[in-house]
């Protein structure tokens, strides 16, 4: 019995070992195609085949994607990551100091990028240059606003955010779960400015959650929300905007936003590169990539959700074009107001009002 | 095998060794996967969010904010209902199951009762939407037979939940209760019959006193699975409420308050340990 036991324990031991050497073999081999690969943190959009196949083929490179939702979160995987291990990130532009305060982003090289061809709007500046240097560029924005069926409902009536919360459109509306852009319509709804808001607002930008909430079937994420309005769940999505509409004008026609007289919340996602990126020239590469004409249209169009590309230049199609309202844009980009950046503690106060709009009966 | 004089002795080295070299993998798979990441969990639930630190600021959090601890109640409430409308829905079920059909047929019966299980729970959860919706199936019927004037609100609120968590948990209680009822010598039945005991009596003083260790097994699967869910009351319940797991999810978005989410976790965990008590002290899982 002894005897056997023995043999059986090194019969295991050797195997150990062999298992041993091929993960250690394994291993090795991965980091090798990891150190050929483009590694970038995304959001959905960018995973569209048909967004990175051509720059796939064209520099003989495989892009490694990784979806996240939310700062946070990203941040998050880079953490728990080693350095090195990403190349790219795309960031809520508001979001990009947060980035750099962690000392993770490699200043970008401006005279390499299309910066003259952006909408002067959507540069971002005040987040997106810090201490002097540029460390994310603008890849696509659009708005939170009203979304609507207007076959469903009065389009005059939505040019207004007092509809939001009017007694015609009760148990009509579902509201987009993200706390910073419905807070910053209700802050435009009530009057304030979405940069100066304080914890001082607080309290009357909670009476006007409340009353949405008082009116809405739903508070649903982006999947969610798009699929109630477009079934006919609701005729109206509060923080809806081209994102939602735009994709499904095809099946859904009827489907359209609108900047109303207060204004809209103005959304935009940037790109950066990492700091300790172990291919940074093939980063930069990705960067002009996705803001030259053709990726910003194929970004701008991507199966995942659609958005207003951030270079003017962007080569759309006019049907897709006419579906983003791109000649419109001047006009919205004028009544839009930046997304809520609150500062740390502002933003858990923000938070913990939306947990407490979410609870309310 | 062992002569008397071998008895005493330790046994060899090897012999030794080898119940450990066997266990050792589940042993480290614990170690690796459960119980390093709750130490962690716990650590991080004891750190400040801004700045580091340690702090119990995490916890006091859930105690004294009203939005925080009507989760708890909320995700308390929910896991009660389904418990008992699932228990109450299964047990029949396996008692036909049982009982009532021909043994050569229980066995594809069963496999017809869980093939929704064959079904990803993310797609079954997206189905009972669009069963549930204003312009889903129930509504549809509802307003084209003339019963109702208006549909009904029946997706995006707390019974949206209830129905898409006791759709998945009447099958794995089914199982269980299934499990033990054919377990049941069919001798107890014909005893009490002996005795005097009519059906009535016989099932409620004998079947389902001895059946109760199935029920409480699949009630407190039931009760972990659902309190600790995230999709269900996410894609049905429309937000209209917050459950625990949205709110410990909440904290990680775009915050990434990863401290706030892990005291919230081990508090749920807590919760879990607690029900885990009750029932093993009920059932006297210590013996076996």
């Amino acid at each position: 019995m002894s005897v056997k036991s023995g043999n059986l324990l090194s019969v295991l031991k050797r195997r150990l070992h062999a298992a041993c050497a091929a993960t250690a073999l394994l291993l090795a081999a991965g980091s090798l195609a990891e150190a050929a690969d483009l590694n970038a943190l995304i959001w959905c959009d960018h995973s569209d085949p048909a967004l990175l196949q051509p720059f796939e083929e064209a520099n003989n490179v495989k892009v490694n994607v990784k979806e996240f939702e939310g700062t946070g979160a990203g941040l998050a995987i880079v953490e728990q990551s080693q350095p090195g291990d990403w190349d790219v990130m795309v960031i809520d532009s508001i979001d990009v100091p947060r980035g750099v305060e962690k000392g993770l982003f490699e200043p970008l090289p401006e005279d390499k990028l299309p910066f003259g061809d952006l909408f002067p709007q959507v540069k971002m500046d005040g987040s997106t240059i810090v201490g002097g240097k540029r460390y994310g560029i603008t890849e696509k924005f659009g708005y939170n606003t009203i979304g609507f069926n207007k076959t469903k409902v009065d389009p005059a009536d939505m040019q207004s955010l007092a509809s939001l919360t009017s007694d015609k459109y009760k148990g009509k509306i579902a509201i987009y779960d993200y706390y910073l852009p419905v807070i910053g319509m209700a802050a435009l709804a009530i009057g304030k400015k979405t940069a100066e808001l304080t914890e001082a607002d607080l309290p009357a930008l909670k009476e006007e959650l409340l009353k949405m909430k008082a009116n809405a079937k739903l508070v649903g994420e982006v999947t969610a929300s798009q699929t109630a309005l477009a079934t006919g769940e609701v005729d109206i999505l509060v923080g809806g905007g081209e994102w939602v509409t735009a994709g499904l004008a095809k099946e859904n026609p009827a489907l359209d936003f609108s900047i109303p007289k207060e204004g809209a919340v103005l959304w935009s996602q940037s790109l950066a590169m990492f700091k300790d990126s172990k291919n940074k020239d093939m980063a930069l590469k990705f960067i002009q990539y996705i803001m030259s004409p053709e990726g910003q249209a194929r970004l701008a169009t991507s199966s995942c959700y659609w958005g207003m590309p951030s270079n003017t230049k962007a080569a759309l199609t006019g049907d897709q074009k006419k579906v983003l309202r791109f000649d419109e844009q001047p006009d919205f980009l004028a009544r839009a107001q930046a997304y809520p950046a609150p500062n740390a503690d502002l933003d858990k106060k923000m938070q913990d009002m939306w947990t407490e709009m979410l609870q309310a009966k | 095998m062992n002569s008397a004089g071998n008895s005493g002795r330790a046994p060899p080295r090897a012999g030794r060794a080898l119940p450990w070299a066997l266990v050792t993998p589940a042993l480290a798979w614990t170690l690796a996967f459960f119980v390093l990441p709750f130490v962690a969990m716990g650590l991080s639930s004891l750190t400040a969010h801004e700045g580091g630190g340690l702090t119990l600021a995490n916890y006091s959090q859930f105690f004294t904010n009203a939005s925080y601890w009507q989760a708890m109640v909320n995700s308390l409430q929910v896991t009660a209902i389904v418990t008992v409308v699932s228990v109450l829905l299964a047990y029949p079920f396996a008692w036909i199951l049982a009982e009532q059909v021909p043994e050569r047929w229980q066995r594809l019966a069963l496999m017809l009762a869980v093939l929704p299980f064959w079904t990803s729970y993310v797609v079954r959860s997206y189905s009972w939407l669009l069963v549930l919706a204003q312009n889903g199936v129930i509504n549809r019927a509802l307003t084209g037979s003339g019963l109702i004037a208006e549909p009904l609100q029946l997706a995006n609120t707390r019974l949206a939940t209830v129905t898409g968590f006791v759709h998945f948990f009447v099958m794995l209680l089914t199982l269980t209760i299934f499990a033990n009822l054919k377990q049941l010598s069919p001798s107890y039945r014909k005893a009490a019959a002996d005795l005097g005991a009519g059906p009535v009596r016989t099932f409620l003083h004998v079947v389902l006193p001895l059946t109760l260790p199935g029920i409480m097994v699949g009630a407190f699967l039931t009760f972990v699975l659902c309190i600790g869910d995230y999709i269900t009351p996410q894609i049905l319940g429309g937000n209209n409420e917050l459950l625990m797991p949205q709110l410990v999810m909440m904290q990680i978005g775009r915050r990434g308050d990863f401290p706030l989410a892990s005291a919230l976790s081990i508090i749920l965990m807590a919760v879990v340990t607690l029900a885990y008590l009750a029932c093993a002290r009920w059932l006297k899982i210590e013996r076996a």
